[in-house]
């Protein structure tokens, strides 16, 4: 029961901050049909910005500070480089996003250099929250679960109830159309690559001191986000929502389940010799296959239902 | 038949296996001579992909899958061959690779190619990451992070042929390289190849003239992986070992590089590509440790401004050059040629200065901070006026190239 509920609770913080990095993903596509590859290098930029900023400021004004500043860099790359490539078709924006994850993680080793840097809890949210049953749960998880759902509501009440959020969301189905009242929709274009880039940003604030600050974060989490958003459909925000808790929950408890199939034979009371040949293969645990999980349910939906969890078209 | 061998086609292939039988003369030192060896694994490793890419217009970013699983399975195959289970040249163990990178592509290909596009990209990228996750997982056929060793001298020598000089798998590599270029270039020629360019621009056309493009895709991506495998099986018998990075995401990144560079447009493009990164990452790496980021620039810059690549390049000055109009660009280029060098240096300048941690320093690091800086603002400057004149020229040239035709 214990672990059943800490680990239902850090899935719980892990597939919201992979809700974050899916959202922004998803917006980005839905509205301008590219797939951001770099999105997960605009969480280790968030990252390595908190770390920065927060050397200077501390923590809780490098929150703020490092998003923006993600979010700024995100701009530049939709001004002078994915407008620029726009005309030359999908293929080469989704290259040249592929060509800028590349630059970045190495402009990352250049500035910070290849070793993790020391980018740190708060002290002031470093402390057990509560104990549960017999272990105890950090506040910064905590911390952690109330700013991402704080997102979301804020992503939500932007997107439905204000203007700007209207203009957006028109943008997405009648980009035509709204530019003929008059707006500009290459800057709301910019923006929402902006925005979606500062979510990724707040990700890795969050993200980057609980796991660890290092250049191949990017990597590490980015195709993971790519299954989440194949998963909930491409350019659904519900979908997104459902496939991260879904992943999240997958790679949380599959990491701490060390069983076997060595251990299920053993309870139906089989011994196997290890000497046999098929010890080695029986002896996988869960926790090993783990990298592997996500990827395997990606595949298996793609032969279930193309489209994904909500997905509404094929491609 | 005729219209495919004809004279002009036999005299350029003729050229190439000329090339390649004279390539170790003039370049005989065993550094160039294992450059050679890996250019011509490139080679076709390019090649394969843009049997997707340019072809068939699937961006695959899981194409080392096929090379690395070739090679692993060719590694084991050498294996058993010195452990005398049975009897196979090497000679011929890229067919071993090449039916494992055909087999894999088939059973993957079946589920990936269902969609076309962007999912098809994640979808690859997904499939790579989870064989590149499976491999450390299999220690037994993987190795772990060991990797797989092998014996290339395994097996009866024959012929005098024992695969211990370098200089008798360059060879084989040719051979190999020589009869896969062959064929993928007959592919092109093949109603299937035409189909699957039909099925990359117009997907709904070709299913109205009565072609299922989810089953061109799918056959298309089988022979790439075909031509992957034997590209990784010589890879593995060049090297000796293999290791799980060759499946990894890394090295599916880099063909997409190489392809991209070169060009997809042409046959030949990817040749191209794979030649300069292969020549651009042995020597490149040799001086700086920032050899990807300038890659990574490389490939940027392309996109941006020549997305056809560098095979695009040299075919739009043909025309240029049949209207012999070619003397009137020459003083814009050189212009911006110098101007663009001086920029360049100043660009090396400062990123080998971060590199080296040289953000504060004394006075010698100042002033090459400062040069750096200079050469970046002034070459840059005359360089954007030299790119306008070039594009002023051309657009003065096109009247006349649309009169050449």
């Amino acid at each position: 029961m214990e672990f059943f509920f800490i680990t239902l609770l850090n899935s719980l913080s892990y597939g919201l901050l992979l809700f974050m990095l899916s959202s922004g993903l998803t917006l980005i596509f839905s509205m301008m049909g590219v797939l951001n590859f770099a999105h997960a290098s605009f969480y280790m930029l968030g990252a390595y910005f908190a770390y920065q900023t927060g050397l200077v400021f501390g923590f809780w004004p490098a929150l703020f500070l490092a998003p923006i500043l993600v979010g700024v860099v995100g701009a530049l790359t939709e001004r002078y480089g994915l407008r620029k490539v726009h005309k030359f078709g999908h293929v080469a924006e989704l290259l040249f996003t592929f060509g800028l994850a590349y630059v970045i993680e190495e402009v990352v080793h250049l500035i910070w250099g290849r070793a993790p840097v020391d980018y740190r809890i708060p002290e002031s949210l470093n402390f057990t929250l509560f104990t549960l049953f017999n272990t105890q749960y950090p506040a910064y998880r905590a911390f952690m679960m109330l700013v991402s759902v704080g997102m979301l509501i804020s992503l939500f009440l932007v997107l439905t109830k204000t203007r700007i959020g209207m203009i957006v969301q028109a943008s997405l189905t009648h980009p035509d159309m709204v530019q003929a009242l008059g707006h500009n929709v290459p800057r709301v274009f910019m923006l929402v690559f902006a925005g979606g880039c500062a979510l990724a940003g707040l990700a890795g604030v969050l993200g980057g001191n609980l796991f660890i600050t290092e250049p191949g974060m990017a990597f590490a989490v980015g195709s993971i986000v790519f299954v989440v958003v194949v998963l909930g459909g491409m350019g659904s925000l519900v979908g997104a929502f459902i496939a991260s808790l879904l992943i999240g929950a997958i790679q949380t408890f599959s990491v701490a389940l060390d069983l076997s199939f060595l251990d299920l034979t053993a309870a139906l009371g089989v011994v196997i010799d290890p000497d046999s040949k098929w010890y080695g293969g029986l002896s996988i645990t869960i926790s090993q296959t783990a990298p592997v999980l996500p990827y395997l349910l990606m595949v298996l939906m793609l032969i279930v239902r193309p489209r994904g969890l909500m997905g509404t078209r094929e491609s | 038949m005729s219209e495919i061998l004809n004279k002009g086609r036999l005299v350029l292939w003729g050229g190439v296996a000329f090339l390649f039988l004279l390539l170790p003369f003039v370049f005989s030192g065993g550094f160039s001579l294992s450059m050679l060896s890996q250019m011509g694994i490139m080679v076709i490793f390019a090649l394969s992909y843009n049997m997707l890419l340019g072809q068939t217009g699937l961006l695959s970013f899981g194409h080392a899958v096929y090379f690395g699983l070739g090679a692993f399975v060719t590694a084991h195959a050498i294996n058993f061959v010195e452990a005398g289970a049975f009897g196979l040249p090497i000679s011929f163990m890229p067919l071993v690779g090449g039916m494992t990178g055909l087999l894999f592509s088939l059973i993957l290909g079946f589920v990936t190619t269902r969609r076309p596009g962007t999912p098809f990209a994640m979808i690859s990228l997904g499939i790579a990451e989870m064989v590149a996750a499976s491999a450390l997982m299999f220690t037994t056929f993987f190795g772990g992070e060991g990797g797989i060793v092998t014996n290339r001298t395994a097996g009866e020598v024959i012929l005098g042929i024992s695969y211990g000089p370098q200089i008798q798998v360059y060879y084989l590599i040719a051979v190999w390289c020589f009869v896969s270029m062959g064929l993928m270039f007959a592919i092109t020629r093949t109603p299937l190849g035409r189909i699957a360019n039909a099925v990359r621009d117009n997907p709904e056309r070709a299913q109205f003239i009565g072609y299922n493009p989810t089953r061109v895709r799918w056959i298309m991506m089988s022979l790439a992986g075909f031509f992957a495998g034997i590209a990784g099986a010589l890879a593995t018998i060049n090297y000796e070992i293999i290791t799980a990075e060759a499946l990894g995401l890394m090295a599916s990144g880099n063909v997409v590089l190489m392809a991209f560079i070169g060009g997809i447009g042409q046959f030949w493009g990817p040749m191209i590509g794979a030649v300069l990164v292969t020549l651009l990452q042995s020597a490149l790496s040799n001086f700086t440790q920032a050899w990807l980021l300038y890659f990574g620039l490389l490939f940027l810059l392309i996109i941006l401004f020549s997305p056809g690549g560098i095979s695009n390049l040299i075919t739009i000055h043909l025309p240029v050059w049949r209207a012999g109009a070619v003397k009137r660009l020459m003083p814009s280029y050189g212009f911006a040629l110098l101007t663009g060098a001086i920029t360049l240096i100043g660009v090396v300048g400062v990123i080998e200065l971060l590199y080296r941690g040289f953000l504060f320093g004394g006075v010698h690091v100042a002033f090459t901070w400062i040069v750096s800086g200079l050469m970046i603002s002034i070459g840059g400057f005359f360089l954007r006026r030299a790119i306008r004149e070039v594009k002023q020229i051309w657009e003065d040239l096109s009247p006349e190239l649309a009169r050449w035709g």
